[in-house]
């Protein structure tokens, strides 16, 4: 299997100023009778469509990779539909304050990185993206870092945000290291505990 | 508990992830063993997928349990009702378990219900497990003092592959909740009336990060179903689980289900599931406390279930709430089409649900019976009782709660997730307001452009009787 690879991207930003924008609004649960991960791009913010000044239905979006985000994206159901849903409609990064748990994990394993980066960054951010909205966004994942042109406000002319993510999922997406091939190759020392454990923790435990 | 002279003392949690520590990665996560795994049709295909693609095995068939839920429709013969979608996605999961050996309760299955439902009532659920889910309600099972919690698609896979998952250290959050004497909730409160007021306080994203342990004299009062409902909705403040510790409550539920051990086994079970409890003077990285003695039952009003007030009270002011979350809210009421300062009480409903993984077992169709009994839901509502399991409706029939349902005039459908995820053919039409026992209020959450009020049994059954969101503590002093 391929994992996927992501080292830096440099592209158009989507600007979603809303807080706790949860997975039922990423990808709505009709969607989610399929049993593969195809055409999801259509269903992603379906029922956010057709709103007045909906960002992803300006033409002048398509093309954009970076989707900048209140805080706490990505809360509720645990949908990696979502993930697929977002990359599928050809985003590979998420720049917000924060993130759910959940959906956090299920991006870095599509490729998909979440960056949280601090409020104040944020709200720079997002202002400078409103003022210019072809504005070119930088998602270092190596350096762990967004950078965006901000003109007079820095020495260089270039605003930064720090952001961290998970070291080894980290490592995964810069080396293309594929998290279930990991676990796999972990096969001996899963026996081992195995053999070890009690069996009241087996779901069987009396019935067996 | 008290500890070892020099061991230092640690929590519930603690314990428990240190048994499961497969390995640790330098610098990494830590590979973690999962006991147990559900399983269910919306989650998994794709996992299933992978496995296939890969060529690797299910390594644990004896240790994953499937069940048809999420968008089954909650009819007889459901197969036959399904749209053609569902219909395929019910017939993978059921080839999937075929192919694999897995155990699988699907349409038709005596024990088929919500998987985390099941699970527990089958005696699956038991203390000091770790219990995944591709579902983030599995914090549910985390009642019996397991370490339970919902993951994506990928890592059912990796589940299914290797029985172990990636997972981070995460911080402590001790949730001290007291009651009144001997840890009673006031009349007409209940467990739902609680988590929804420690979600209110926590934020919706306030958990992130946490396992939360609820302690204190209301939760070692209330019974294993009330544990359920409360840590159900820990990831409504973005935590992924949530404990509370095993004692007699939990052994007694336990003894006799299916699955439970039994005789000595049950006996050394116990023995080593007392040893589980979060030791005294044990550190947690954050602690919040709640006065559950002064609730008064409890409603959300907005679009995140953190938005929720007392079903007496008013629809809060968005400029009470300050900074972003101001703004938030007067979007969320623009969305509710609620006006601030006025009662929650008395907005009108179109449709009543009592159901979901929160609150669709027999205590909870008890509660909704005891405010329906000798009434009728008023003209113009919509009410649906579904049961969270077949378990649950045999018990139900058994005591003749279905025909307080059916003769108050709601309907007494057949098990799964149904109008909570309205994904299965329950749903809501836009515009609708539905005052539901579910978990999510999230916009079109029960339907596109249906509106929902969270609330208890009580809170939801009185509602659909008045034909209003409605305080359930009348309802509960005086007889029809």
């Amino acid at each position: 299997m391929t994992a996927p690879r992501f080292t830096s991207l440099t592209a158009r930003a989507v600007v979603l100023d809303a807080a706790d924008v949860d997975t039922d609004q990423i990808i709505p649960a009709r969607f989610l009778k399929t049993t593969t991960k195809d055409d999801l791009a259509g269903a992603l913010f379906a029922d956010w469509r057709g709103r007045p000044g909906f960002p992803l239905d300006d033409p002048g979006n398509a093309g954009a990779q970076v989707l900048i985000a209140g805080p706490n994206f990505g809360c509720g159901s645990s949908r990696e539909h979502a993930a697929w849903a977002l990359t599928a409609w050809g985003f590979r990064a998420v720049i917000a304050p924060g993130f759910a748990d959940i959906f956090r994990g299920n991006a870095l394993g599509q490729g998909l990185v979440p960056a949280a980066i601090p409020v104040d960054d944020h709200a720079r951010l997002m202002a400078a993206v409103g003022r210019d909205p072809a504005l070119p966004v930088t998602v270092d994942l190596d350096a762990q870092e967004v950078r965006w042109m901000c003109g007079g406000g820095a020495a260089d002319g270039v605003c930064r945000a720090a952001f961290t993510v998970d070291p080894f999922a980290r490592r995964c997406l810069l080396d293309g290291v594929d998290e279930l091939g990991f676990l796999l190759g972990m096969d001996r020392a899963i026996a081992a505990h195995e053999a070890d454990a009690d069996e009241a923790r087996h779901p069987s435990g009396g019935a067996r | 508990m008290t500890t070892a002279a020099g061991a230092a003392p640690r929590t519930l949690f603690d314990k428990i992830w240190a048994q499961h520590v497969v390995a640790e990665v330098p610098d990494g996560p830590s590979v973690l063993y999962v006991d147990l795994h559900l399983v269910h049709e919306v989650t998994s295909p794709q996992a299933f997928a992978e496995l296939a693609a890969r060529g690797v095995p299910v390594r644990r068939p004896d240790r994953t349990f499937a069940v048809m839920d999420h968008s089954i429709p909650t009819v007889k013969n459901p197969l036959a009702a399904a749209d053609p979608s569902a219909a395929a996605q019910l017939r993978q999961l059921a080839a999937n378990c075929e192919a694999h050996g897995i155990t699988l309760w699907g349409a038709g299955d005596p024990r088929q219900g919500i998987v985390h439902v099941v699970g527990p009532e089958q005696g699956l659920t038991r203390p000091g497990m770790t219990i995944v889910c591709g579902d983030s309600h599995t914090a549910t099972h985390g009642a019996f003092g397991a370490l339970a919690f919902g993951i994506g698609t990928s890592q059912v896979g990796h589940v299914l592959a290797t029985q172990c998952l990636l997972q981070r250290r995460p911080r402590t959050l001790a949730v001290e909740i007291e009651g009144g004497p001997g840890g009673a909730l006031p009349a007409g409160v209940t467990a739902k009336d609680v988590i929804l007021a420690v979600i209110a306080r926590l934020g919706a994203g306030g958990g992130t990060g946490y396992v939360i342990e609820y302690r204190g004299s209301a939760v070692r009062a209330l019974d294993m179903e009330a544990r359920m409902t409360l840590c159900n909705m820990s990831i409504e403040a973005g935590a992924r689980a949530g404990l509370v510790a095993p004692d007699d409550t939990t052994f007694d539920y336990l003894a006799g289900r299916a699955y439970a051990p039994t005789g000595t086994a049950f006996d050394r079970a116990v023995a080593r599931w007392r040893t589980l409890a979060t030791d005294d003077g044990a550190a947690f990285d954050h602690v919040i406390r709640l006065d559950a003695a002064a609730l008064a039952p409890m409603v959300t009003w907005g679009t995140t279930p953190a938005q929720a007030c007392a079903v007496d009270g008013a629809v809060p002011r968005p400029e009470d709430a300050g900074g972003d979350d101001a703004a938030a809210a007067a979007r969320s009421l623009a969305y509710m089409r609620l006006e601030a300062g006025r009662p929650i009480a008395g907005q009108p409903v179109d449709v009543v649900f009592i159901g979901s993984c929160t609150n669709s077992r027999l205590g909870d169709l008890r509660a909704a019976a005891r405010v329906l009994t000798g009434r009728k839901v008023a003209a113009g509502v919509r009410a649906l009782v579904v049961p969270g399991s077949h378990e649950v409706k045999r018990a139900a029939e058994a005591e003749g709660l279905d025909r307080v349902f059916r003769d108050a005039g709601a309907e007494w459908r057949e098990p799964g997730c149904s109008m909570c995820i309205a994904m299965n053919g329950d749903q809501i039409g836009p515009g609708q307001l539905a005052v539901s026992t579910s978990n999510r209020n999230f916009e079109g959450r029960q339907g596109k452009g249906g509106r929902t009020v969270l609330a208890s049994p009580y809170t939801a059954a009185a509602s659909a009787v008045a034909g209003t969101i409605a305080d359930p503590r009348p309802y509960l002093e005086a007889r029809p």
